[in-house]
């Protein structure tokens, strides 16, 4: 029985995402190799064997894999698969989209977003934006799984000594191509991976004030920069800071949530957060019934408060 | 040009669902159902492409219980303008919705199908890929922006950190973001000129489509409850708590 990770990576580092889901693989009992497909991914590959606890890497190197392309990728994972018991993706947009796929060229079920590892074919899920968390069981020979990262601790970035096996990667399919990517280049912490987010709702009121009032916090704390639904609808931040059931899914040590009323489906996104601070001037407002600290106020004169007394 | 587009009929996102007492699901007797909202999105845009003049039909599919002709006459008050049930009272899991709707695709020989990303009751984000992997076609998931021009669909995607836009060759599959577009309110006269488009009806079997499950449900429960923390009267004591209760600054 043997696991294989699909890795996340930049060419020249893993992303932290990996990490988690090699927690996930270790757990369903095998050996675990790391698959790292990409242009020039050398370094990413060597990166890759240095974490704890993982056999081998396969490092496979080709233009057409460069952006991951879902075609391409899938194709490779499915020249691999049959040497596995199970084919793990951490659950982030890359992995979302390349997993299916490879579970039904495999003709098996995929099992999504899991958080938990019962047994070798048993995992738990959440469902219905969390509100209900469902325990399945697959009946198929290979496992594709999605992990969901804030549901595993990451394994240790080092210590490890895997080999790393480079093969040649299967013809790229000529059916999708990639024409440019807009990547918001910042400082900041990732937001899947930050010990630290704050988060701006609709009360914010424009993209202007948002900045203005959310920033200063941000780095004030060294923290990751999230938002509501309403607020990325609105324009007032960009569309992959929103935290939810089908935007990211966090787990910060912190969460500090400034005019968030706190829909169920936000609440999906950030409930499993250490400690939540909740700032709004609405003393009904859902998000009161999960945070720990909540503070009655008007964000436009608290926030800026909080900056002053850090 | 003709167009595909899956929805399915799920508990209304405004509603929190319970878990039954017995752990065997959630219970969705008596709670209002809807419309998927990605679907929803899904036939706007391919409404769009009609009313643009790139698309010239579009059929809107749904694979579950005879109610789900509510939500398909809806997909026609938005813009679709004929229907197709596939209807069965079996558990549909992704995997065998995928098989039913590519054996729809030989039928009708659409260029594009484009789905919802997820569904909000079972949120597998699955059913799009799996239809692009089994017809061999390429897909564009989570799509921002779509535009549909020789022979090809551009593509504005959402991914971790930002954008990317992709060109496929078409037939393609697109799964639909929230920011793609804002559905339009189905009026009056459009959901009577709704009653009267054609709905077919097929069962798996006709497609000789094996829907059997591929996971089993062994258990439903409760996620573990947060409880209310306290209110803080100030900003100062906020700091305070935060530094020396909670020690997360």
């Amino acid at each position: 029985m043997t696991a294989l990770v699909i890795a996340e990576h930049d060419n020249a580092s893993i992303r932290p995402a990996t990490l988690n889901t090699v927690t996930a693989a270790a757990q369903c009992g095998g050996d675990v190799h790391v698959l790292v497909a990409g242009l020039n991914a050398g370094a990413a590959a060597q990166a890759a064997s240095q974490i704890a606890g993982v056999a081998k890497i396969i490092h496979v190197d080709g233009a057409h894999f460069e952006h991951g392309l879902a075609e391409n990728m899938a194709a490779q994972v499915i020249a691999l698969a049959s040497s596995y018991s199970h084919i793990l993706f951490p659950a982030t947009a890359s992995g979302k989209n390349i997993a299916p796929r490879v579970a039904a060229l495999l003709d098996v079920g995929q099992i999504s977003d899991i958080t938990k590892v019962d047994a070798v074919d048993t995992f738990e899920r959440p469902i219905y934006a969390g509100n209900a968390i469902a325990i399945v069981q697959s009946l198929d020979a290979i496992k594709v799984i999605t992990v969901r990262t804030t549901g595993f601790d990451a394994a240790a970035a080092t210590g490890g000594s895997a080999a790393v096996d480079t093969v040649t990667g299967v013809a790229d399919s000529g059916k999708s191509t990639f024409v440019g990517s807009e990547i918001a280049k910042s400082d900041r912490p990732e937001l899947t991976a930050a010990k630290i987010i704050v988060s701006g709702g609709r009360a914010l009121g424009s993209a202007e004030k948002f900045n203005e009032v959310m920033t200063p916090l941000a780095d004030k704390l060294g923290a990751a920069l999230g938002a509501s639904r309403a607020a990325v609808d609105a324009g007032y931040a960009p569309n992959d800071w929103q935290v939810g059931q089908t935007g990211k899914i966090v787990a910060p040590q912190l969460y500090i949530a400034a005019g968030i009323s706190g829909a169920i489906q936000h609440l999906a996104g950030m409930k499993d957060s250490k400690v939540i601070v909740a700032i709004n001037k609405d003393a009904e407002a859902p998000i009161f019934s999960v945070a720990d600290y909540g503070l009655e106020a008007d964000l436009f004169t608290a926030v800026p408060e909080l900056v002053a007394a850090l | 040009m003709k167009v595909l587009v899956p929805v399915k009929r799920v508990v209304d996102y405004n509603v929190k669902v319970r878990v039954k007492s017995d752990g065997t699901g959630v219970d969705i007797a008596n709670v209002k159902m809807s419309m998927n909202p990605f679907d929803e999105i899904a036939v706007e845009e391919a409404t769009r492409l009609k009313e643009k003049g790139v698309v010239t039909e579009v059929i809107a599919v749904s694979c579950g219980v005879a109610q789900c002709q509510e939500t398909l006459r809806t997909a026609m008050a938005i813009g679709a303008d004929r229907a197709i049930l596939v209807e069965t009272a079996e558990e549909l899991q992704p995997l065998a919705v995928a098989k039913l709707l590519k054996a729809l695709v030989e039928k009708e020989q659409p260029q594009l199908v484009i789905l919802g990303k997820q569904a909000i009751d079972d949120d597998c984000n699955q059913t799009g890929q799996m239809l692009a992997a089994l017809l061999g076609w390429p897909q564009a998931t989570f799509a921002s922006k779509v535009d549909v021009a020789d022979g090809k669909a551009v593509v504005m995607r959402e991914v971790d950190g930002g954008m990317e836009t992709l060109s496929l060759s078409l037939p393609a599959i697109i799964t639909t973001d929230l920011r793609l577009n804002e559905p339009r309110y189905v009026t009056l006269p459009n959901i009577m000129k709704a009653k009267k488009k054609q709905l077919d009806n097929f069962k798996p079997e006709d497609l000789g489509v094996d829907v059997k499950p591929r996971l089993k449900t062994l258990k439903v429960s409760e996620p573990p409850k947060r409880s209310a923390g306290i209110k803080v009267p100030d900003v100062a004591t906020l700091v305070d708590k935060l530094r020396n209760e909670a020690k997360v600054i």
